[in-house]
């Protein structure tokens, strides 16, 4: 049974990527992409509550292992993905009508982010890294084409750009992996590179070779989290892909990769004591926030600020994990899924804004709050949610990486890391109330779709916000999850 | 296999591995340079092939087999096939750093390849451990062709020669990381590069060329 909802979120995506290779892209199946979320969303659930009963279980000859951090993610992986995938007919019709897309490009649309779906529940399913790496790196091939499918100079430019940095990084990654793997045979009991063998033997790991291997490893899954200093991809591809894939892609794949971070950390504080990838996450995340600040303050372009913030986010992700203890691991898992919430509600908005107005220049949009209320609400309160205010869950988690920050002795990072925040929090104000205030242009604009939104895309943007206020007020059933999750991280268990 | 032949094969194997590397950073033709990259990838199935009989594992020889297929066959033809079409053979005519320049840095990285090594040799002393500063330079250089040429070209055999490297340490160490992985390395490799060749492809539709000093569209 429960190896069986261990699959389901792999082979139901994969299934319905050969649906869309055969049928192609049709009314018939036109929601079926959106079901196939909605399966993997339950699965997940109905893992999580098992696996929080019974404990963590291994299928498949070993290759899969789902514990209560696997099932977390998959949520989230789940949740984020059911959002992206109902506003996505709405917006490949729309572009259909507009003349940049038509059906074969929506056949694969669809069948590719199905794959990249079902390579994300791979990535967190995953028993041992090679296998997680793999999935990682399926993700990369399976976006790709996603981010260059408008063809034009500058989708190309960045989809040439993303595959390159992130097939570099991850072939560092890759290194690392062997080296780790080199460390672990000369073990006086190898464990090969399951995470639960490699977590156990860690004490007796050479030193030396593991150094190496960690910080591979950390800068090779931190490029594919977009953290500085291999972030160059991040703001091309996000700003050139299709509004719901760079829903996706900023909501959940950053995180997936940052989980990579997260597993690999528990060895490394095994191996090496806490202080080695303390040290190492704490520069990268503080370069990744000043990188964001500097960067948002001048920004011109409203997609690339979304991106930009999600390198922000990415660097409270390090801060926390940096930090370490329960209440950070709690609170960086907590950020997870808050950031995926409000970021993909942002994307969607914004991917509307840019099809309703015809530009993704900020000065280019003026008024939106009276010409389109609701996308201009959703915006507006999804920045909020973003900068952290309550009662949205980003509130409560930076409250939370910030207190373990202090608590762990980090006080200098945390200082000067919620300084780079507040800059970034004015900065996200600033440039989306000019958007959304001032007098509406007058006459008819570029506008290529009807101005009202499709109540789909309108339920998804709103029912985003609301689940990210409610795990504001209380984290609810996830609670217990969130506790286990982050005893295996910090150690405990 | 007696073990100085054994000893020699491998140091041979290996020193073609790091030959080939740098008469990449040496040419500029980008066709020449896809065939000294296939020519590396028989001194890589070469070098599994010395440690299979050295080890006497049948499966290490099937794997040697498919890296020579996909190494030295599948991905040099790949790269050809993005080559079709050009009206005269396309050459790294400015690259970021010169040719003197880029042997110099080459050396330079075989000697930080020879530093950091020290420990991963240190772990474990044989003769295949003794070789790993030339998988580590061979990674290094692959990077260096990577962040230096501007021809998108260039830039995927550099990705290439990595991912070579890579895969000459992963056997070096510890005879490869078990099949199930070593098989699904080697395919997302592949479709990679497929990938980055469509790209490839597509870029010269839009672009006219494949020279990355076009990609100025998206910058802050």
């Amino acid at each position: 049974m429960i190896t069986l909802l261990m699959l389901v979120p792999i082979a139901v995506p994969a299934l319905a990527a050969a649906i869309y290779a055969v049928v192609r892209w049709r009314p018939a199946t036109v929601w079926v992409s959106a079901a196939s979320s909605a399966v993997v969303l339950a699965a997940a659930i109905a893992l999580a509550t098992n696996v929080a009963q019974r404990g963590p279980h291994t299928a498949v000859a070993g290759l899969l292992r789902a514990d209560a951090l696997s099932a977390f993610m998959l949520i989230v992986i789940g949740a984020i993905a059911l959002l992206a995938t109902a506003a996505t007919p709405a917006h490949l019709r729309a572009e259909i009508l507009a003349g940049r897309a038509d059906q074969r490009t929506a056949s694969r649309h669809s069948l590719l982010v199905q794959l990249f779906l079902a390579a994300m529940a791979l990535a967190v399913l995953a028993a041992n890294i090679g296998l997680l790496w793999i999935a990682v790196e399926g993700t990369t091939i399976a976006t790709a084409f996603l981010v260059g499918q408008r063809r034009t100079r500058s989708a190309i430019e960045a989809a040439w750009k993303y595959v390159v940095i992130c097939s570099t990084g991850i072939a560092l990654a890759l290194l690392g992996i062997i080296l780790l793997n080199y460390a672990s045979q000369h073990t006086p009991a190898p464990a090969g590179l399951d995470w639960t063998g490699l977590a156990s033997s860690a004490g007796s790991l050479d030193p030396a070779v593991t150094r190496i291997a960690i910080v591979l490893l950390i800068l090779g899954f931190g490029t594919k989290a977009g953290l500085a200093p291999m972030h160059a991809w991040l703001p091309d591809a996000h700003s050139q892909a299709p509004a719901p894939v760079s829903a996706l892609m900023s909501g959940v794949l950053l995180s997936v990769a940052f989980y990579a971070i997260l597993r690999v950390k528990v060895i490394a504080d095994a191996a090496l004591g806490i202080e080695f990838a303390r040290a190492l996450l704490v520069v990268i995340a503080l370069a990744s926030l000043a990188l964001a600040a500097s960067l948002l303050l001048a920004q011109r372009d409203y997609k690339r600020m979304l991106a930009y913030s999600s390198i922000e986010h990415m660097g409270l992700l390090a801060l926390g994990a940096a930090a370490g203890s329960r209440l950070a691991i709690a609170a960086v898992l907590l950020h997870i899924a808050g950031h995926g919430l409000a970021k993909s509600v942002l994307f969607l908005g914004a991917g509307r804004v840019l099809q309703t107005t015809g530009t993704s220049r900020i000065d280019g949009v003026r008024g939106l709050a009276a010409r389109q209320p609701l996308v201009a609400g959703c915006l507006g309160f999804g920045v909020l949610a973003l900068i952290g205010l309550p009662p949205f869950s980003l509130f409560a988690s930076e409250l939370g990486i910030a207190r373990a920050g202090f608590a762990t002795g980090l006080g200098w990072a945390t200082a000067a890391a919620l300084v780079l925040v507040v800059v970034i929090a004015a900065a996200l104000v600033t440039h989306t109330s000019r958007m959304l205030l001032g007098t509406p242009p007058d006459g008819p604009g570029t506008a290529s779709a009807p101005l009202h939104m499709p109540a789909v895309t309108a339920t998804a943007l709103v029912a985003g916000l609301l689940a990210s206020a409610a795990l504001g007020l209380t984290a609810g059933p996830l609670q217990p999850l969130l506790h286990l999750a982050a005893d295996i991280l910090a150690g405990t268990r | 296999m007696s073990q100085t032949l054994y000893v020699q094969l491998l140091d041979l194997a290996c020193g073609a591995l790091l030959l080939t590397a740098v008469l990449v950073l040496w040419r500029r033709e980008v066709a020449v340079i896809i065939r000294i990259f296939a020519l590396q990838g028989v001194a890589l199935a070469a070098l599994v092939a010395v440690l299979a009989v050295h080890e006497r594992s049948a499966e290490l020889g099937a794997v040697g087999v498919g890296i020579l297929v996909l190494r030295a066959g599948v991905l040099p033809n790949l790269l050809r096939r993005a080559l079709v079409g050009f009206p005269h053979t396309p050459r790294e005519t400015r690259p970021v750093v010169n040719v003197s320049a880029s042997l110099l840095a080459a050396a330079v990285l075989a000697l930080i390849a020879y530093a950091v090594s020290q420990p991963l040799v240190a772990l474990a002393p044989s003769p295949a451990t003794h070789a790993i500063p030339v998988g580590m330079a061979v990674v290094l250089i692959g990077f260096f062709v990577l962040v230096t040429r501007r021809r998108a070209l260039s830039q995927l055999v550099g990705f290439l020669l990595m991912d070579n490297g890579i895969t000459a340490l992963g056997f070096l160490t510890t005879s490869g990381v078990g099949l199930v992985v070593e098989l699904g390395v080697s395919l997302d490799v592949l479709l990679a590069v497929l990938v980055l060749q469509i790209l490839t492809s597509r870029m010269r539709a839009a672009f006219g060329d494949t020279d990355l000093d076009e990609l100025r569209e998206l910058h802050d």
